[in-house]
């Protein structure tokens, strides 16, 4: 281990983001400040001085539609800005003395120039945190941040030809990825590739972005976009392909909506042969049903999966199929077991209470709310 | 022996118990429920102040050879400590604010300020010694391993040791803590006890490492030409802090009244069972709101036992429905001054320092260890458990305590009056 190494060490895990000088100085200090961090008595002081988690401040927010908004966040120290267009970031809001915990795709283009980020949020009628950031979060308001990431991006250089499917907010991740290749273009000169973007929302002012939509349709010459308003007109038929975007074959789709409209979409390409050329963004907005009914648990390191009922607590659901899972009292009093809850929702056998995404929870007295992973 | 028939040791009916468990399981679920940004706010100025008093105890010290600044930075640096390892550490490895889904303050994730690993005290405490609480031989926690504080334990020529082994662990408990839980663990994994590059006897020297260095060296250095003074400043704190953890816990397990328990009566152990074990086998420590901040609220042992995952700032609301349900069901709930459940818990050290041959009592009933048998002795007049069907009010272990109590005063002074008599007859 070489010196730099060493005085390094004690904050090692901490902010893969920052300048490893920071982290040099911030592994000396650590051995002053030991068990905690510098940064855990700096965030008293100002509460984004602190890379021992990402955080970040909301600068506005920004109503787009109704009943949705854009919140424009800068991040603090150790966030990466180098993400790809298409990534999501984990949000999370101190309400009522509690974090929750929510995933949206990012909406802001990669750079490094303007040291903020975006995400916009639909409110969901039964979604809680959702209506809270579109209904009334204030600025200034410090949130927690965790890394962007997925796989649904657009790659650099992107294709030459590109499709884009969306419907509701399915289009925020597509957001990103417009906003980039319009800034690309400005910055190296280039051409905009050749991008038709089908999008559908009930109606005309339901539309999230259609003034920046109708911008880039009258600036660009290669992008087309054709917006479906459904009250009106009824669903996008996947046999009008032909009609509006006849070369949808030959074209790279990067499609986000509804389950129905993706599954749909996945049989189509499929028929056509063509299922390698379709990207394709789940969210999963399943609600949890909080009667406990059970689901199928997958175990996310040891890749075993499990079908269970809501009675079943997931520790034993996990032993049954040999999942290495950590436990000890076996009755909800020691916190021996628990673990991250990656997916889905859990129901706390004793209380009631439900638990989301990104939440921790004590597996033996826990149980499936449906389907849910877990990382263990 | 201990006690190993919970039922019949309490006085109360199968139903009774049944009753009680409802009661304690609705307790936490009203507190559950009702956990919101009070509690919250609560728990994130203890760390705000913990944090403030560490460091204004820091630089207090840079001018330690002042004799008014030492006293200044240990004493804030002792509260800091205190602090951070009652209220803080304790509670959040309980896992008591999990419920706030705040990473930094979380079971998973917190490491205290003391030499053994958070990794190795959770195994040992929220585990072993929660999960088993007082039950002789499964709970490693009652004597420590070092001490003899029940006479269910055999008697061994070391153990006359055990006035001077009590000094020392309370001087060094943090060091003690971490032993006693760097075995457990390395139980817990299988690794032999002698193996020393062992994971977890790797992770105990890193982490008591990190602990010395920074109190004993780091520190002392950064004062420069104070560093003598700096020194005994840290070295007080810690000492201090260590002095007042371990009080807080004997206090809250070894007075008279905190029962001990048999691994019979583990076997079949129903959850209304469970919750009257840990009831019966910790004691209170009665005081005022500072005494109950700097305990980490552990002068609620007894509604810490009950409930060792609910925040800590509920305990006093919590104790209050705890005592209305022993009033209730005619149970004992043994508080008491801190002076007073420190007296007794050192009268237990020094009397089983010494062979049972010169102790009195028997470990059916003896003031640290009682079991259902030492009611036999006076069966017809212990009344047996009943409900009275106009009040409701039920009639349980208190009455039969007060019943065995009255019995066993009449007793002695019968006695006594007896050897009086001996000898008068004697003396004519
Ligand atoms: S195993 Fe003890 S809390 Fe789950």
């Amino acid at each position: 281990m070489g010196l730099k190494e060493w005085i390094e060490k004690p904050a090692a895990h901490v902010a893969p983001g920052e300048k490893s000088l920071s982290n040099v100085l911030r592994g000396a200090v650590a051995r002053l400040t030991t068990p905690l961090l510098p940064d855990d008595y700096l965030h008293l002081v100002n509460p984004l001085w602190s890379a021992r988690e990402l955080r970040g401040r909301i600068v506005s927010v920004r109503q787009e539609t109704p009943d949705s908004a854009t919140i424009v966040i800068r991040p603090g120290w150790g966030f990466d800005f180098g993400y790809a267009p298409g990534q999501y970031i984990g949000i999370g809001l101190h309400i009522e003395g509690r974090w929750h915990w929510r995933s949206y795709s990012l909406t802001s283009a990669p750079t490094r120039d303007d040291k903020v980020i975006s995400i916009a949020v639909k409110a969901m009628p039964e979604g809680f945190l959702s209506s809270h950031l579109v209904g009334g979060v204030p600025e200034g308001t410090v949130v927690r941040l965790a890394a962007p990431q997925g796989d649904f991006v657009l790659p650099d250089p992107p294709p030459a030809k590109i499709l884009f499917m969306t419907a509701g907010s399915g289009i925020t991740p597509i957001m990103s990825m417009l906003r980039t290749l319009d800034r690309r273009a400005v910055a190296r000169e280039i051409d905009l590739p050749d991008v038709v973007h089908i999008h559908s929302a009930p109606t005309a002012e339901n539309v999230m972005f259609r003034s920046e939509l109708e911008r880039f349709d009258a600036t660009h010459d290669r992008f087309r976009v054709h917006v479906r308003h459904t009250r009106e007109k009824g669903k996008f038929a996947l046999s009008e392909l032909d009609e509006v975007c006849p070369d949808w074959r030959e074209r790279q789709t990067w499609a986000c909506g509804p389950q129905q409209m993706l599954d749909d979409i996945t049989a189509y390409w499929t028929t056509e042969g063509i299922e390698d050329r379709v990207h394709l963004e789940r969210f999963a907005v399943s609600r949890a049903d909080t009667s406990g009914s059970g689901g199928t648990i997958t175990f996310a390191k040891s890749g075993k999966t499990v079908t269970v009922d809501g009675a079943t607590t997931i520790l034993e659901a996990g032993e049954s199929v040999g999942a290495l899972m950590p436990f000890g009292c076996r009755m909800g009093i020691c916190q021996t077991c628990v673990v991250p809850l990656e997916k889905g929702h859990i129901v706390d056998l004793r209380s009631g209470k439900e638990h989301a995404e990104g939440e921790r929870v004590q597996t033996c007295i826990s149980a499936a709310a449906g389907d849910c992973t877990l990382d263990v | 022996m201990a006690i190993t028939d919970i039922r019949a040791f309490s006085h109360l009916t199968e139903d009774d118990i049944v009753a009680l468990a409802n009661e304690f399981d609705a307790i936490r679920r009203d507190v559950e429920n009702s956990r919101g940004p009070r509690d919250a706010r609560y728990i994130h100025s203890v760390i705000r102040l913990q944090r403030v008093l560490e460091v204004a105890g820091r630089c207090a010290l840079f001018g330690s050879r002042r004799r008014s600044r030492w006293l200044i930075g240990t004493a804030a640096l002792s509260l800091a400590k205190i602090i951070e390892n009652m209220e803080l550490g304790h509670n959040v490895m309980h896992g008591q604010w999990d419920w706030m889904n705040d990473p930094e303050i979380h079971s998973t994730s917190w490491e205290w300020d003391q030499t053994g690993p958070s990794e190795h005290w959770k195994r040992a405490h929220n585990y072993a010694h929660h999960t088993y609480t007082n039950i002789v031989g499964m709970d490693e926690d009652v004597g420590f391993g070092i001490l003899r504080m029940t006479r269910d334990e055999k008697w061994r020529p070391i153990n006359l040791l055990q006035p001077f082994a009590n000094v020392v662990l309370a001087l060094t408990f943090e060091w003690g803590i971490a032993l006693h839980d760097l075995s457990a663990k390395k139980e817990a994994e299988g690794v032999p006890p002698a193996q020393w590059n062992s994971g977890p006897n790797r992770e105990f020297a890193v982490k008591a490492g990190r602990q010395v260095v920074k109190d004993l060296v780091f520190f002392p250095a950064l004062t420069g030409p104070a560093w003598r003074s700096t020194l005994s400043a840290n070295l007080t704190a810690n000492v201090i802090r260590n002095i007042w953890a371990y009080l807080v816990i004997f206090c809250g397990h070894f007075p008279d009244g905190a029962e001990k328990f048999t691994a019979e009566h583990y076997e079949n152990e129903t959850r209304g069972e469970w919750y009257l074990r840990q009831l019966l086998g910790s004691a209170n420590i009665s005081g005022g709101r500072a005494m109950d901040f700097l305990t980490g609220n552990l002068s609620y042992q007894i509604e810490h036992h009950l409930f060792p995952d609910l925040p800590s700032n509920r305990y006093p609301e919590i104790a209050a429905r705890v005592r209305a349900l022993c009033g209730k069901y005619d149970l004992p709930y043994t508080t008491g001054s801190l002076a007073r459940q420190y007296w007794l818990a050192l009268r237990t050290i020094h009397k089983l320092a010494v062979p049972d041959r010169f102790l009195k009592a028997t470990s059916d009933d003896a003031p640290e260890t009682s079991s259902e048998r030492k009611f036999d002795r006076w069966r017809p007049d212990v009344p047996a458990p009943a409900t009275e069907a106009s009040t409701g009010r039920h009639r349980g272990l208190l009455t039969a305590l007060r019943v065995h109590a009255e019995h066993a005063v009449a007793e002695r002074r019968r006695r006594r009056g007896e050897s009086r008599r001996r000898q008068r007859s004697a003396a004519v």
